[in-house]
């Protein structure tokens, strides 16, 4: 290429960047994925509810709100480079606080929830009581954490620790988490968790109404989630923390602290995981430490993997399908299902790094081509 | 602030040393870069010469003094250097490939913004990123991948996100290894139209870009400070003509 500074500048297509701000396809390629997230809206909130019987509804809520938690694991590990294998953690401390809510509202004011009779002495800790109040518990699904991932975090983020000893922290953090619930039983219930809720906010939980309300509000937060991580992924934040992502030091030699818009990604994932175990609650009516612990939290990770973890609907639609999977499969092989996870993760990460959301660039590729397009198809994964 | 310095921008190193158990890579190295001048460090292959860098950088740990502006730089962060006005590119051209030639400058326009207008995108191109863009020649390449440019072009990208990022002293790292010679003299014509108001430091081996375009050269060896002048001095100082005659070819080469 012997392009020089002088021709360069004289080039013509020099007005098309000033141009081209009104043109449809410009427009289309900023605001397209706005329309997907759209589409997904309209089948999730609009062709489910009308379509599907309460029963199928509760697994589909089930499944997003697995996919609320995947949705941030798409920010954190797709555009962070974070393999956070821990999320099981953060969906957990949402799950049990929600919970504990519901366990206080179903004993009654003044009461102690049943298990703490059964186990105990009826004598509440004093850390559950503040659960008694709605507000504060929907306080604490986003404040707890967003505290707790803030703190570990800033610990191992700011230390430079990244890769697999990143990916192997978040890992023994799920470990140590189901490891304390299963010890305190006293506390939090131990193994069987928290279940046998009556009421959602004064609402009868067994109600078909309120449960397909449950169902809804998670598919909106779902939503309201994606276009969070839309916005993010366009905004300048975004194209910092793909920058951190692909090479580290260098953006240290910008001026900036890597760690620092590492733990905005971090912190942004947890809260999301923490709404999804929020909603999983009342929506599964139980929630225990298998639903937070490591095997929980690779689950989560393994459906990121599948959907495609950089693009922006890919972790969501993924995490979907291993949910669906796990209960068509589970249904007909109970005890296989675990091997069509592995396969089907190891199938991917094979074939399919990018998951289904490259299947579009992949089969692209396969076809000759008319003009020269790699570069169209470059850009076209970085806008997405 | 850019004005009040207008001039009088100076980056003082005093008795610098970077010690890798017990092997001095830079032993106790005195020099003063002034603003406005095209200061080159030349020497042998391990001569301390991109050491010296990364510790006025922030990536190894030195002894010693570095000021600039009031504050010693030995013992800041990375960061926090180049957030004070010093900027530096390295040996490879480390652009990021995925994104565009426009995402490249404007993340590293970035750093003077505050950190919750980062949450927008980006609407329209910055004044600063696009006067960055004519200076070093990439205009039409604006909304390309940073990834398909050529190896000069990559290094022109660098040399704009330092000057969008404002930095007011620029460590250059063999800016023009592997480049042809068409493009070695629009990167010294690049470097000669921005440095008049900024203190520009190349490290080079090649001595005929030197010879065109250096004001001042500073020849380092075995970590030390061989000899500081200009290009006709340094030719003259037996010293220099025995360190590169007797490790290395260069000078005979290009001369």
């Amino acid at each position: 290429m012997t392009t020089t500074v002088a021709d360069v500048n004289d080039a013509p297509s020099r007005p098309a960047r000033t141009a081209a701000a009104f043109s449809p396809a410009a427009l289309l390629r900023s605001h397209g994925s706005l329309l997907l997230i759209a589409a997904l809206a309209v089948m999730l909130l609009v062709w489910a509810p009308n379509s599907l019987s309460v029963f199928r509804l509760g697994n589909l809520g089930k499944y997003c709100s697995w996919a609320l938690a995947a949705v941030g694991i798409g920010l954190a590990w797709g555009r962070g480079g974070m393999l956070v294998l821990g999320q099981g953690v953060f969906f957990g401390l949402g799950g049990y606080a929600m919970a504990m809510h519901m366990k206080l509202e179903a004993a009654g004011p003044g009461r102690v929830p049943d298990f703490m009779e059964l186990y105990g002495d009826s004598t509440m800790p004093l850390w559950w009581e503040p659960f008694r109040s709605g507000p504060f518990t929907l306080f604490a699904i986003v404040a707890l954490p967003a505290l707790v991932s803030f703190v570990m975090g800033y610990a191992v983020l700011k230390r430079g620790v990244k890769g697999a000893y990143f990916a192997i922290l978040t890992q023994a953090m799920a470990v140590a988490f189901a490891t304390l619930l299963v010890a305190t039983i006293k506390q939090t219930g131990g193994f069987n968790g928290l279940n046998t809720f009556t009421t959602f906010f004064g609402q009868n939980l067994y109600d078909p109404a309120v449960q397909k309300n449950l169902y809804l509000i998670t598919a909106g937060m779902l939503i309201v989630c994606l276009v969070v991580v839309w916005q993010f992924n366009r905004s300048r934040y975004g194209e910092l923390l793909v920058a951190t992502r692909d090479a580290e030091e260098r953006v240290r030699f910008l001026g900036y602290d890597p760690a620092n818009i590492k733990l905005v990604a971090f912190m942004t994932a947890a809260v999301m995981a923490s709404i999804g175990g929020a909603m999983f609650a009342p929506l599964v009516g139980i929630i225990s430490p298998s639903d937070v612990n490591a095997t929980a939290s690779i689950m989560m990770i393994a459906g990121v993997a599948l959907g495609g973890r950089a693009s922006l609907l890919g972790p969501a639609v993924g995490a979907i399908a291993v949910g669906f999977g796990q209960s068509a499969l589970s249904e007909r092989f109970p005890t296989n299902w675990v091997y069509f996870q592995g396969g089907l993760f190891v199938v991917v990460i094979l074939l399919l790094p990018g998951g289904i959301a490259s299947v579009g660039a992949k089969v692209r590729d396969l076809r000759p081509r008319r003009r020269p397009a790699a570069l169209t198809v470059t850009e076209a994964e970085v806008v997405a | 602030m850019t004005a009040s310095f207008r001039g009088e921008d100076y980056l003082e190193v005093g008795g610098l040393t970077v010690d890798f158990d017990g092997f001095k890579a830079v032993d106790g190295v005195d020099l003063t870069l002034l603003q406005g001048r095209l200061h080159f460090l030349i020497g042998p292959n391990g001569a301390g010469k991109t050491t010296l860098v990364d510790a006025l950088t922030g990536l190894v740990n030195g002894t010693g003094r570095a000021s600039f502006r009031g504050h010693d730089l030995l013992g800041m962060k990375a960061h926090e250097i180049v957030r004070l006005g010093i900027g530096r590119t390295f040996q490879t051209a480390t652009v990021f490939d995925q994104l565009s030639v426009v995402q490249n400058l404007d993340i590293a326009a970035g750093l003077h913004r505050k950190a919750w207008t980062r949450m927008r995108a980006r609407r329209r191109v910055p004044e600063v990123v696009e006067e960055a863009l004519e200076t070093i020649g990439l205009a039409a390449l604006a909304e390309r991948p940073a990834g398909i440019l050529a190896h000069g072009q990559k290094q022109w990208l660098e040399v704009g996100m330092l000057l969008v990022q404002d930095a007011k002293v620029m460590f250059l790292d063999e800016t023009v290894a592997g480049m042809s010679s068409e493009e070695r003299e629009q990167t010294g014509a690049l470097l000669q139209r921005i440095v008049a108001d900024r203190t520009i430091v190349v490290i080079e081996h090649d001595m005929e870009f030197m010879r065109s375009y250096a004001d001042i050269v500073t020849v380092m060896h075995g970590g030390t400070v061989l000899a500081e002048g200009s290009v006709a001095e340094i030719q003259a100082d037996p010293q220099v003509q025995e360190v590169y005659l007797g490790t290395a070819t260069e000078v005979s080469v290009d001369a």
